[in-house]
């Protein structure tokens, strides 16, 4: 029913879909996996018309398409229900479920009408108890998601897009979810359904695609019996293999960080580790598995009990206090958490250390350049130019400029949350080695990566996360890239 | 590398000389030489008397001062209602009969220390508090002008013969202009050098254009927006003296809706409204547009209505112009 050929997207320095295909049958439940950074959201997005592609076609009942628009896609018959979902919370249900496209006459809404097909959408998903008047604010994550659902079914929508639904829910939400799906696909209605949960797939799908790089590696396996291991070798199979640097043989100092029963109330749950000076280590873990959440509380940047300590001083006072202990962190969102995107790459660079090249607050510029120059230079951020706007470099070298911010001075600990994402595959090779020869300068450096080979080829010592618990601990070398995978799909599912 | 580093210094020097010369600006400079074109041609013999341009410069010396701190706010993401009241508790408190018995220096003083206090206020309200900016800083205007209401009784007060030192600020000429329009230059100039020469300025761009950056990069975000919020009250403190200057009074009324004037001529100077980017050059230059629309108004003996209209043409014009630059630069 939807055939998707070829599909190019690209983003200012990365090419995120690189000629994709997808084929959807009607009244099936088609899963979507990947990694992150894979093109899953760049893929729905297009799908949805929030974005256009650069080149490729789509087709939808044997008739190309273009959805120029997301009212384009909805009046063609495509709803997606997005993770974060976008109802409007001071409203209504029934005014979200008809939202755009109201019953009026004359301009004035008949709201008995919206509020009976509201019901009959409710009851049609299985949730009668939901009142139709109750203002969306208040609903929980799970009656929220009904309501997206039904604004996609009053759109008599025949292929529903959803994106991670199972997130927010709890057991036995998932299971009426999945209820819902199974009706939705015996009268026909298509389902492109994304998850990491490969149990869940196993459940409610029927044909699985797997996205790799921007590209289908795998189409139309049958999501019941294609083994896991063969699914997770074309989620994680390279296509080029990294240059990860040696690690054997590297020396560690003494314990300079040291994290005690980190708690975070439904998120992480009593971590505690220690990170010695020189040593690399990796949590492993999925989105939503606690890891980034770690980092941000270990650099004060979300609110914790339990200790931090830095060569036995304790991390106090948020961000502002970490950096003054002699933590750095490069977060995971580039380009929301870390990068002032109109400004220059030396602006950037400094913008964390700029106390020492000032003096009662006057900036030294001379001296501030040549930090940035110098470290330019150290680092390989291409192009070389110090005024350039950093929104016009690439992926790979805005990444550079953050680690730079870190080393204009000198840092205990480094906290690496997704260093490689959006990168691509030749620069990934640079960071590794220069992650690499951080740790050797005696850094402790503590990363986060959802790509399972790159925490192993990189770290010294891995643990594994899995509903924010340390599930296991081991040194890199003793582990293997199919048994973390294991440990750390096994169980998130239902 | 001695090549990239005379590169380097070559793109430095070009951005400096960028600058100077205005290229981000020139459009602004183009209307500002258009509506003095406009006074020559119109009004021939008195748009360019010195007396004329002496008064133009007087008139936007009082919000050029607000105007710079409004910028520091806005480029920080905030924006400060309050400007106008505040300034007018502040030129209250000043000249208060007990202020005034302590003579020139105090009274300066006094009206300095009411605006920043005030705007310390609304630092700590919008940075600690949590209040959106635009609330806060409407609580504190309206506020501040009761508070004026009610210290002057609602009559207007007249700086006294024995504080005659403050009125010299606008009689007193110096190069032939009065001193109060260097106490105004010296604002843009030490608002440029902090803007553009020291950390807190640096900050206040990474704290408007990207928080989140911001903080995690170990910035005190919340302290930044304090100060923010106190500067620009700073500044209104300062406005006060040159309106007590000017007019040989402190009054409830002073000011009033001098916070559209200030925001205006930063939005028109090309500063976002979201922060994160601006410069006091291009506000001061939108200020002075506005204060030579307003007096060419005047001397062709316009309607102020006009005068109204022709500024609220002028802000959508400008804001178009600037949009359109901006999406020619990236592309």
């Amino acid at each position: 029913m939807l055939e998707v050929r070829n599909i190019v997207k690209h983003f200012p320095g990365v090419r995120a879909l690189d000629g994709v295909d997808l084929d959807v049958r009607a009244g099936e439940v088609h899963c979507l996996l990947g990694q992150n950074g894979a093109g899953k959201s760049t893929l729905i997005k297009i799908l949805a018309g929030a974005h256009q592609p650069d080149s490729g076609t789509i087709s939808f009942d044997d008739k190309p398409i273009r959805l120029a628009t997301p009212t384009a896609a909805m009046r063609a018959g495509i709803a997606t229900i997005y993770q974060e979902l976008d109802l409007v919370d001071g409203l209504s249900v029934a005014e979200n479920v008809f939202l755009g496209h109201e019953h009026s006459r004359f301009g004035f809404n008949r709201r008995g009408e919206s509020r009976r097909a509201t019901a009959g959408l409710l009851a049609r998903l299985g949730h009668p108890e939901i009142p139709p008047d109750a203002e969306v604010g208040g609903l929980s994550p799970a009656a929220k998601q009904i309501v997206s659902m039904a604004r996609a079914l009053s759109h008599d929508a025949r292929l529903i897009i959803m994106d991670e639904p199972s997130a927010a829910l709890a057991h036995d939400e998932v299971a009426n979810l999945f209820r819902i799906i199974r009706d939705l696909a015996a009268h026909g209605v298509s389902v492109v359904y994304i998850s990491h949960r490969l149990e869940e797939i196993r459940e409610i799908g029927d044909r699985v695609t797997v996205l790799k790089d921007g590209r289908a590696v795998a189409s139309g396996l049958p999501a019941h019996d294609t083994p896991t291991r063969e699914i997770v070798s074309l989620m994680t199979g390279r296509s080029i293999e990294h240059a990860f640097p040696d690690r054997t043989g590297a020396e560690f100092g003494d314990d300079v960080l040291r994290v005690t029963e980190l708690t975070i109330p439904g998120v992480v749950d009593r971590v505690s580790f220690t990170v010695r000076a020189g040593e690399i280590v990796g949590l492993a873990g999925l989105v939503g598995s606690g890891r980034s959440e770690i980092l941000e509380a270990v650099y004060g940047a979300r609110p914790a009990s339990g200790t931090v300590t830095v060569r036995g001083r304790p991390v106090r006072g948020g961000p502002h206090g970490a950096v003054r202990l002699g933590l750095g962190l490069a977060p995971e969102e580039r380009k929301a958490q870390a990068l002032l995107l109109d400004q220059s790459v030396a602006a950037n660079i400094t913008l964390a250390t700029l106390g020492n090249h000032a003096r009662f607050g006057w900036i030294d510029r001379r001296g501030e350049r040549a930090a940035a120059r110098r470290l330019i230079e150290t680092l390989d951020v291409r192009p070389p130019d110090l005024d350039r706007p950093i929104r016009t470099l690439s992926g790979g070298n805005q990444q550079k400029a953050v680690l730079a911010r870190w080393l204009a001075e000198d840092r205990t600990v480094l906290l690496l949350d997704e260093p490689t994402r959006g990168v691509d595959v030749g620069a990934r090779a640079e960071l590794y080695a220069l992650i690499n020869r951080l740790a050797g300068q005696g850094i402790a450096i503590l990363l986060v990566s959802s790509e399972v080979p790159e925490v192993l080829g990189l770290a010294d010592r891995v643990l594994v996360i899995r509903d924010g618990r340390i599930i296991h601990q081991a040194p890199a070398a003793d582990l293997d890239e199919h048994a973390v995978l294991d440990m750390i799909m096994e169980g998130s599912a239902l | 590398m001695i090549d990239t580093r005379q590169r380097g210094n070559v793109a430095g020097r070009e951005a400096v000389w960028r600058r100077i010369t205005g290229t981000r600006h020139a459009g602004l400079v183009v209307a500002l030489a258009l509506l003095a074109v406009i006074g020559l041609v119109t009004v021939p013999d008195t748009f360019a008397t010195s007396s004329n341009l002496v008064s133009i410069l007087a008139l936007a010396s009082t919000i050029g001062v607000i105007t710079v701190g409004m910028t520091f706010v806005i480029i920080g993401g905030g924006i400060d209602l309050s400007v106008g009241a505040v300034m007018a508790l502040a030129s209250v408190w000043g000249t208060t009969l007990a202020t005034q018995s302590y003579g020139p220096a105090v009274m300066v003083l006094c009206a300095v220390l009411v605006g920043a206090g005030a705007g310390l206020v609304n630092g700590v309200l919008v940075a600690y508090g949590r209040l959106v900016p635009f609330i806060a800083t409407l609580a504190m205007l309206v506020a501040a002008r009761g508070l004026a209401q009610r210290i002057s009784e609602k009559k207007t007060q007249l700086v006294q013969s024995a504080n005659d030192v403050i009125v010299s600020l606008s009689t007193t000429r110096w190069l032939g202009l009065p001193l109060l329009v260097f106490l105004f230059a010296l604002v843009v100039v030490v608002g440029w050098l902090v803007l553009n020469r020291t950390t807190f300025g640096r900050r206040t761009y990474a704290v408007g254009g990207n928080p989140e950056a911001a903080r995690l990069a170990g910035i005190n975000i919340r302290r930044h927006t304090m100060y923010l919020y106190a500067l620009s009250g700073l500044c209104c403190g300062i406005a006060a003296v040159i309106i007590m200057a000017r007019t040989t009074t402190g009054s409830s009324t002073h000011g009033d809706l001098y916070e559209l004037d200030a925001i205006a001529a930063v939005i028109i100077g090309g500063t976002l409204l979201s922060g994160g980017r601006g410069t006091i050059t291009g506000s001061i230059l939108g200020l002075l547009i506005f204060t030579v629309i307003t007096n060419l108004f005047i001397l062709n003996g316009l309607d102020t209505s006009d005068q109204l209209i022709a500024k609220g043409l002028i802000i959508v014009i400008a804001v178009l112009l600037q949009r359109r630059n901006a999406l020619g630069g990236t592309s």
